[in-house]
């Protein structure tokens, strides 16, 4: 995917461009770090050009690689002082170009802090660094029957400080909370230069929720350095329903009716017929292929809750027109369940060249409008669109297909997805519910705030970092883009209505 | 009660601007013993009530800061749901705003999370008196910093809430308590090792050698737990608990009882594993040892210092007005001071919401 539109502009949104030469910069930059962790050779520089949304490139002046805190506190420091942007950088699987690099700012990657510091069984804690990956961490803690719950679909590769800087989500959310719950402390370096502890090894702490502020941040307060995450016990029992329907309507009202039941389920998600042909052409799971949307729906804790559950669940899904009632019979056929979900974007992507994944949020008594919607929408902008998404808390995620050799298909999907997020925003969601906003949803970000809103933001960017050096022009749209992008056509900023 | 007063709100706002006049932000009133010493002008936001919208296949409610925890509690449980947060309702009077801007969590929060874990979202009156919202009433949303949790227990330093989005969880179908008596160290321990086992716990408490632990969740599931932690049956166990919450158990009014009128209740959060705090006075332990209520006539420096060094915090939850005119909060790091200062700035420049509240220079 390759697109022109809204590249960021460093130049816009800070006042100053750097004070030192490119080679003056590296001269500074190799007395703080080895000259292995200072790349600045085009063909080293490339594999940061982008973040998993390759629609947005750009060459970074340097990129560093430092391994110890102390370095990174130097590096913050001498950009400081010369007026150089930063834009910190975990595994670069975000999908909202949150990492883009800035022309003349260097890309500080965490990639080299990749230790877990401790681990505390008792305290059901444990202290990583900020590269570790996030599958990693609930591997690392398996023997005390802990996991860390966050389980974003990127996990075997994402690592924990980016999913802090994202507040990241994944299919068990619903239950066991974004990243936002799951951590305890997180030590970041400022754009000065300076270390700062937020948050404690105790429940709360003393003044502002820094640590709530921190997280979703998307890398424009600080650089994450190291992070606290609180641990789960593992439930003693996991099962796994798949549901079919013969309507996409009747699984939405399906998932409420669960959830009127006094039920949280720990995942429940929805896959449409297209992502079902997919997912199943792909890794072959025994889908039913005849349904036009499936639910699947994973209920854990103790035996004696999960079998309670389960009978009051199905017993449901038949009194909501359900199709078929499939309770896994093992743990091979839960992972073969959950198989098909994991693997339903890459399987979705073999159906067109291109797909463009949306990520709005919204009220789930509105999942059977906002779905008939985005098909009609889909018709009138001729792009078939799947859906495969997270129904119990109402994140949706359509995959547009394009193809980006086709001429004029890249901004018709562009503009595809401006309409389903706009809709998002009408119904009372959000316009991002995990993925963040970066540079892709800069605009969008009109939907759902106004410009007093928006100045907010930027007095608490200031607060932290008030020369806009670090990761500037993401996240928060400046006031200019603000207005050059009102008066483009077919765009309303109409105001969400929350109450 | 059903009223929205906040236009009237942002025109005191807006007057309090342009005549540099500082602001108590009162509701319910309920918790004007919390923090330092309130100083300026009373806004009352007691009548800005209601709820603005519920639907609970949603898990989701809106309300008016004003609206009384106990009429919230009440709407919800004719829905089986609850705030699983459980703030104290202060016999009445306690107001989500107040929860929330004090941050009032209640026995279960080691186990079913916090205020702030709930907050999903808040309009609010910020200081230029401007009308503005965070957060949402969605479950995900990471559009923009999240100011919405920022609010939560800056106890009305960075703005007026006028409204509160907040997660809401089914009720419990079945709750019992079961209690042994354990010496300390053996209690704390039990805490933390029932803690990390797939059990339903919902609390823990220690007092007097007797550990309390609740257990809700399904009716099968609960007895299944109760089978395995066993114990002796508390009868009383809902009282108990509720006790906890509204700080009505005996212990919270032994500092009125004559006996050492100098004492303070001090409240120390600190990590759950830590070794028993050498601190002179009598305590309780709660939320699986993190949360220790200790009533003490130790200087404030000391108690500051002997949480820092386990890393933890303490703040004086009950003390004279002489105690309240010092710092109450334990003391902020200078840098993170200075970001403190700076956020204050960004959020209510004209320094005119709760002023020292918090902390004498914020």
């Amino acid at each position: 995917m390759q697109s022109n539109n809204a590249k960021p502009n460093a130049e816009e949104t800070r006042g100053c461009s750097p004070s030192l030469s490119k080679s003056a910069l590296l001269t500074e930059l190799c007395r703080i770090l080895p000259t292995s962790s200072v790349l600045s050779a085009e063909e080293d520089l490339r594999p940061y050009e982008c973040d998993a949304l390759s629609a947005y490139r750009q060459i970074p002046l340097i990129v560093v690689l430092p391994d110890t805190i102390e370095q990174v506190q130097q590096v913050m420091a001498l950009c400081y002082a010369h007026h150089v942007p930063v834009v910190a950088r975990g595994a670069g699987t975000g999908l909202s170009g949150g990492a883009l690099p800035i022309a003349d700012g260097i890309v500080l990657s965490l990639a080299k802090f990749m230790s877990i510091l401790q681990i505390d069984p008792m305290a059901r804690t444990a202290n990583v660094q900020p590269g570790v990956r996030n599958s990693a961490i609930s591997a690392a803690v398996s023997e005390y029957q802990l996991y860390y719950a966050p389980d974003p679909s990127s996990q075997i590769a994402c690592t924990i400080g980016g999913n802090v800087a994202e507040n990241s989500g994944g299919v068990h959310c619903l239950k066991y909370g974004l990243t936002v719950h799951n951590i305890l402390q997180v030590k970041m370096v400022n754009m000065q230069g300076e270390l700062i502890t937020l948050g404690s090894q105790a429940l709360d702490t003393n003044g502002y929720d820094l640590l709530a502020l921190i997280t979703g941040s998307e890398g424009m307060l600080g650089v994450i350095v190291e992070v606290t995450v609180r641990l789960l016990p593992k439930p003693a029992r996991a099962q796994v329903m798949l549901i079919a329907f013969d309507a996409v309507e009747k699984a939405g009202n399906a998932v409420n009716k669960i959830i009127a039941a006094g039920i949280i389920p720990a995942g429940l998600e929805l896959m449409d017929k297209l992502a079902i042909r997919a997912a199943e052409d792909f890794v072959q799971v025994g889908y039913p292929l005849d349904a036009e949307a499936i639910l699947l729906c994973e209920l854990d804790g103790s035996h004696e809750e999960v079998s309670e559950h389960t009978v009051t669940v199905k017993q449901l899904m038949l009194e909501c027109d359900a199709i078929e009632v499939r309770t896994a019979r093992d743990e091979a056929e839960r992972l073969a369940f959950w198989k098909g979900r994991k693997a339903a974007f890459p399987a979705v992507g073999r159906l067109a060249p291109d797909y463009y994944c949306m990520d709005g949020t919204i009220p789930r008594k509105h999942l059977a409008h906002v779905l008939k919607r985005i098909n009609e929408l889909s018709t009138e902008y001729d792009l078939p669109v799947a859906n495969v998404f997270h129904a119990g808390d109402g994140n949706l995620h359509p995959l547009i297909l394009y193809d980006a050799n086709t001429p004029g298909e890249l901004a018709r999907t562009e503009a595809f997805g401006d309409k389903i997020l706009e809709l998002c925003v009408q119904v009372g969601g959000c316009i991002t519910g995990e993925h963040g906003v970066g540079i892709e949803k800069i605009n969008q970000m009109h939907h759902q705030f106004n410009s007093q809103e928006l100045a907010q933001f930027h007095a608490i960017k200031y607060a932290f970092d008030p020369r806009n050096m670090l990761n500037p022009g993401k996240a928060v749209p400046t006031p200019k883009r603000c207005s050059e992008y009102k008066t483009l056509p077919n765009i309303k900023s109409e105001k969400r209505q929350m109450s | 009660m059903n009223q929205d007063i906040s236009q009237e709100l942002q025109q005191q706002v807006k007057e309090a601007i342009t005549h540099q006049q500082q602001l108590n932000i009162v509701a319910g009133n309920s918790k004007q013993f919390l923090g330092r010493l309130p100083q300026g002008e009373t806004l009352d936001i007691g009548k800005h009530t209601g709820i603005v919208n519920y639907e609970p296949v949603e898990l989701v409610i809106t309300v008016r800061a004003g609206t009384r925890i106990k009429e919230l509690s009440d709407t919800l449980a004719e829905h089986g749901q609850m705030l699983a947060f459980e703030p104290p309702m202060y016999k009445g009077a306690a107001t989500i705003g107040g929860t929330v801007a004090a941050s009032s969590s209640g026995p279960g929060r080691p186990y079913l999370g916090s205020v702030r874990d709930y907050v999903l979202g808040v309009k609010m009156l910020n200081g230029q008196g401007e009308i503005v919202r965070f957060g949402g009433a969605v479950m995900k949303n990471v559009a923009g910093y999240d100011l919405s949790r920022l609010m939560v227990g800056a106890m009305g330093t960075l703005g007026i809430l006028l409204e509160v989005s907040l997660k809401v969880l089914p009720i419990h179908s079945r709750v019992l308590t079961t209690t042994k008596y354990v010496p300390e160290a053996e209690a704390l321990e039990l805490m933390s090792r029932w803690a990390a086992l797939s059990l339903p716990l919902t609390a823990s408490f220690y007092s007097g050698n007797r550990l309390y632990f609740r257990l809700s969740g399904s009716g099968k599931a609960v007895d299944a737990a109760f089978e395995h932690i066993g114990g002796e049956l508390l009868s009383e166990g809902c009282e108990h608990w509720a006790s906890l919450r509204e700080h009505t158990y005996r212990f919270f009014h032994a500092e009125n009882s004559g006996d050492n009128p100098s004492r303070r209740l001090w409240r120390l959060s600190v990590p759950p594993t830590s070794v028993p705090i050498a601190l002179k006075g009598k305590k309780i332990i709660e939320w699986g040892g993190a949360q220790h209520w200790l009533l003490s006539d130790e200087a404030p420096e000391i108690i500051f210092q002997a949480c820092a060094n386990i890393g933890g915090h303490a703040s004086l939850f009950r003390g004279s007005a002489t105690d309240r005119a010092a710092e109450v909060y334990q003391p902020l790091t200078p840098s993170l001071f200075a970001l403190h200062q700076n956020i204050k700035r960004a959020c209510d420049p004209h320094g005119i919401f709760n002023p020292g509240r918090l902390y004498a220079e914020l």
